[in-house]
């Protein structure tokens, strides 16, 4: 199903809670709205969903006007962060809920394959409070899924589970989606959320429509420095910097050889400050031939568990490294980074990016 | 400050039989004086029944707490002298920062000179000497936290302090500037701290050793790099890490290792431990190889995400799944190809009963 906003915007009282913006997400596939909280994401679902109406603009689906049309003449399928089950119902009925109502036949086979797949096939009998948070959302998960509508709006689903199910359970919701042939549309904060569901990601903040595509190429062009802030975890670490004659110069630091695009080359001063824009991974504690050396002392070292992230502190400004693995580090201790000019991004002084990292293609 | 001893089990059950009757499954433990501490695991695992035994707000069902070799099982908290910072701030809301920094130290009759050179040492600390006369029902919900944290610190002669998810209301991008303050907090006063989380950064991050925590049992106590690079129970290789660690059937047959089914030839020299073991590698030590190349297997890809900053590759052998992670140069293979990874290297591991062996 294509769904399209066309122009739609979204204003409560006196504050706009959606600028203009233009989205028509993939049809079939996974499209993630990536925002920090407050940046629109809910407020553009309400809209999908038809449980708002846009103040401006036109919402169609497959071509129909359906923008006047509510929630429940609209056949969508809703995920909230709580986990939301009927009380009094078991775990079967919640999930043979929609099929109930659309009288549907077979329902008994279909609520049994569901439950299968989100590994809750034990617990049909029971009710939802009987279930831990994790197995309450399967439940939540699997009716929307009963559903099968053509429009699936997912609000944060794994927010409130613990990382070990979220990350089990999104890799199962992954396989589902994929499986599935309805648009899913799936809001999130977190940048490594939205690279592990893939598919394709539209970057939100402060209620406007910063930039759409496929997932990967969102996150290695980031068109404005708005969008490399907005889809980087850690953040990507950004440095004050010059264009000169034989590519950029740091503040406070040393300079890379980068070919920036021609039209930097204008005489005016304004013009030529830049932000040079370094992802935590592009940072390395062992130097390879052409890196760049920015010395410092260790703030403080992150570890995840698959990573640590070293927050150090240098001459041009505070940077985190990202390392693979469990790296120790004395608080204080000397450090020196290494930087390879061509991983860089820069910025122009209006965060319109000009150069991004080559990547093999 | 103390040293801790547990040698102890805890059920809230009357007549405990299984081990599912267990909070705390039997365990003995040692907290070093001065040591920073966490203890890791999902919901439900016993840690928050083990942090309440410590404090003394729970006596265990069976066996001792010692502080300081002395039996303190059946103690208040406050005979303890411990300290509690919990997950949402308490603090006076109509006391200014310094009173409710000071008020610790106040009920234990501390000399009013010593309150203030400990107050202001604190707030300094923790970034908040600019604040010590706003009142603290103005802050934000931060702020209060960071006063709370403040008031478990402040008392220098405390036998530990105990933290319990402390920075669940932290805004994700500040946790990282309380981490470090904790850090160099307990450089700086050497307190014997003890962290419940369930969050591996915090408690991996903080800690100078992890307790990993899972149905009641303490599986493994250790440094975030013994967690990462040997785990002692395949829950620690599973739980430490996203994704966590691989693992596959092996034994020994003859010269050669039956790998997922798949003989390779022993590594020189090693010889496994007799029956069904279970190899673990981490996705990170994953590497792509030559067709039959030493340690390798061959898989399908079922899965290649680009995941910014490296490539997870997903495969299967013999109805086992194998996750790697690949630089993002590496040349991707497409789905449904077969390719050689080597699973077998110096930063793999083998199991037997979830139990590390060799």
């Amino acid at each position: 199903m294509q769904l399209t906003l066309d122009r739609i915007t979204r204003q409560v009282g006196a504050s706009t809670w959606l600028y203009p913006m233009d989205l028509a997400p993939q049809p079939g596939a996974v499209t993630v709205l990536l925002g920090a909280t407050q940046a629109g994401k809910t407020s553009l679902m309400r809209v999908m969903a038809g449980l708002d109406k846009p103040s401006t603009g036109q919402v169609r689906v497959d071509g129909h006007d359906v923008t006047a049309m509510g929630v429940r003449e609209r056949n969508v399928a809703m995920v909230y962060q709580q986990f939301i089950n009927y009380p009094s119902m078991t775990v079967f009925d919640n999930i043979a809920s929609p099929l109930k109502l659309r009288r549907e036949k077979g329902i008994d086979k279909t609520v049994r394959a569901l439950a299968e797949r989100l590994h809750i096939e034990m617990f049909l009998d029971r009710l939802p409070a009987a279930l831990s948070g994790g197995q309450q959302q399967r439940v939540a998960l699997a009716r929307a899924l009963a559903k099968n509508a053509p429009l699936m709006l997912l609000d944060e689903p794994l927010v409130n589970l613990d990382y070990k199910l979220r990350e089990e359970l999104r890799e199962e919701l992954a396989q589902l989606f994929a499986s599935g042939d309805s648009t899913v549309i799936y809001a999130t904060t977190e940048p490594g959320e939205a690279l592990l569901l893939g598919g394709y990601t539209a970057v939100l903040d402060a209620g406007e429509l910063l930039q759409y595509g496929p997932t990967a190429e969102v996150f290695h062009a980031p068109k404005s420095l708005r969008v490399a802030r907005a889809f980087s975890d850690p953040p990507m670490n950004l440095i004050e910097a010059d264009a000169v004659a034989q590519g950029v110069q740091l503040k406070a630091g040393p300079s890379l050889d980068i070919i920036l695009p021609a039209s930097t080359d204008l005489p005016a001063s304004a013009s030529r400050s830049l932000t040079l824009g370094v992802r935590a991974a592009a940072l390395r504690v062992n130097p390879r031939p052409g890196d760049v050396a920015l010395d410092g002392h260790v703030e403080l070292a992150e570890i995840s568990g698959s990573d640590t992230f070293v927050h150090v502190h240098t001459a041009v400004g505070e940077l985190v490294a990202q390392l693979t693995g469990v790296h120790f580090f004395d608080l204080g201790a000397p450090i020196t980074l290494h930087l390879a000019a061509q991983q860089a991004y820069v910025f122009d002084a209006q965060g319109k990016l000009l150069v991004a990292p080559q990547r093999k293609t | 400050m103390a040293r801790i001893d547990l040698d102890l089990a805890h059920s809230y059950k009357p007549n405990p039989k299984e081990d599912d009757d267990y909070a705390l499954l039997p365990l003995k433990m040692s907290f070093r004086d001065g040591g920073a501490y966490a203890l890791l695991g999902p919901s439900g695992c016993g840690k928050t029944t083990m942090l309440n035994i410590m404090s003394g707000l729970l006596v265990p069902s069976k066996g001792t707490v010692l502080f300081d070799g002395v039996d303190a099982t059946h103690t208040t908290p406050q005979q303890r002298n411990i300290a509690q910072v919990f997950q949402f701030p308490v603090i006076y809301d109509t006391m200014t920062v310094a009173e409710n920094l000071a008020f610790p130290l106040k009920n234990r009759k501390v000399p009013a000179d010593q309150i203030k050179a400990r107050v202001a040492q604190i707030a300094e600390m923790l970034e908040m000497s600019h604040q010590l006369d706003q009142r603290a029902a103005g802050l934000s919900a931060d702020q209060k936290q960071k006063i709370s944290l403040g008031r478990g610190l402040v008392r220098a002669d405390v036998s530990a302090v105990l933290f319990d998810e402390p920075l669940t209301v932290i805004d994700p991008h500040l946790k990282w500037q309380l981490r470090r303050k904790l850090k160099q907090i307990h450089h700086e006063l050497k307190l014997t701290l003890i962290y419940v989380t369930h969050d591996q950064v915090e408690a991996l991050t903080f800690a100078e050793e992890v307790v990993v925590m899972t149905r009641g049992r303490a599986v493994q106590v250790g440094s975030a790099e013994a967690l990462f690079e040997r785990p002692a129970h395949t829950f620690v290789g599973h739980f430490i890490g996203s994704p966590g660690m691989n693992f596959l059937p092996v034994s020994q047959a003859g010269d050669s290792w039956q790998v997922a089914r798949h003989p390779i030839p022993a590594p020189v020299g090693r010889t496994l431990p007799a029956g069904d073991l279970r190899l673990g590698v981490r996705p990170e030590y994953v590497t792509l190889a030559e067709a039959g190349g030493g340690g390798a297997l061959p898989v399908v890809v079922k899965q290649v995400q680009d995941i910014g900053t490296y490539l997870m590759l997903t495969a299967a052998i013999d109805g086992c799944v194998i996750k790697a992670r690949l630089p993002l140069e590496a040349s991707a293979p497409n789905v449904g190809d077969t390719v050689w990874l080597r699973v077998v290297g110096e930063h793999t591991c083998f199991y037997k009963d979830e139990e590390l062996v060799t």
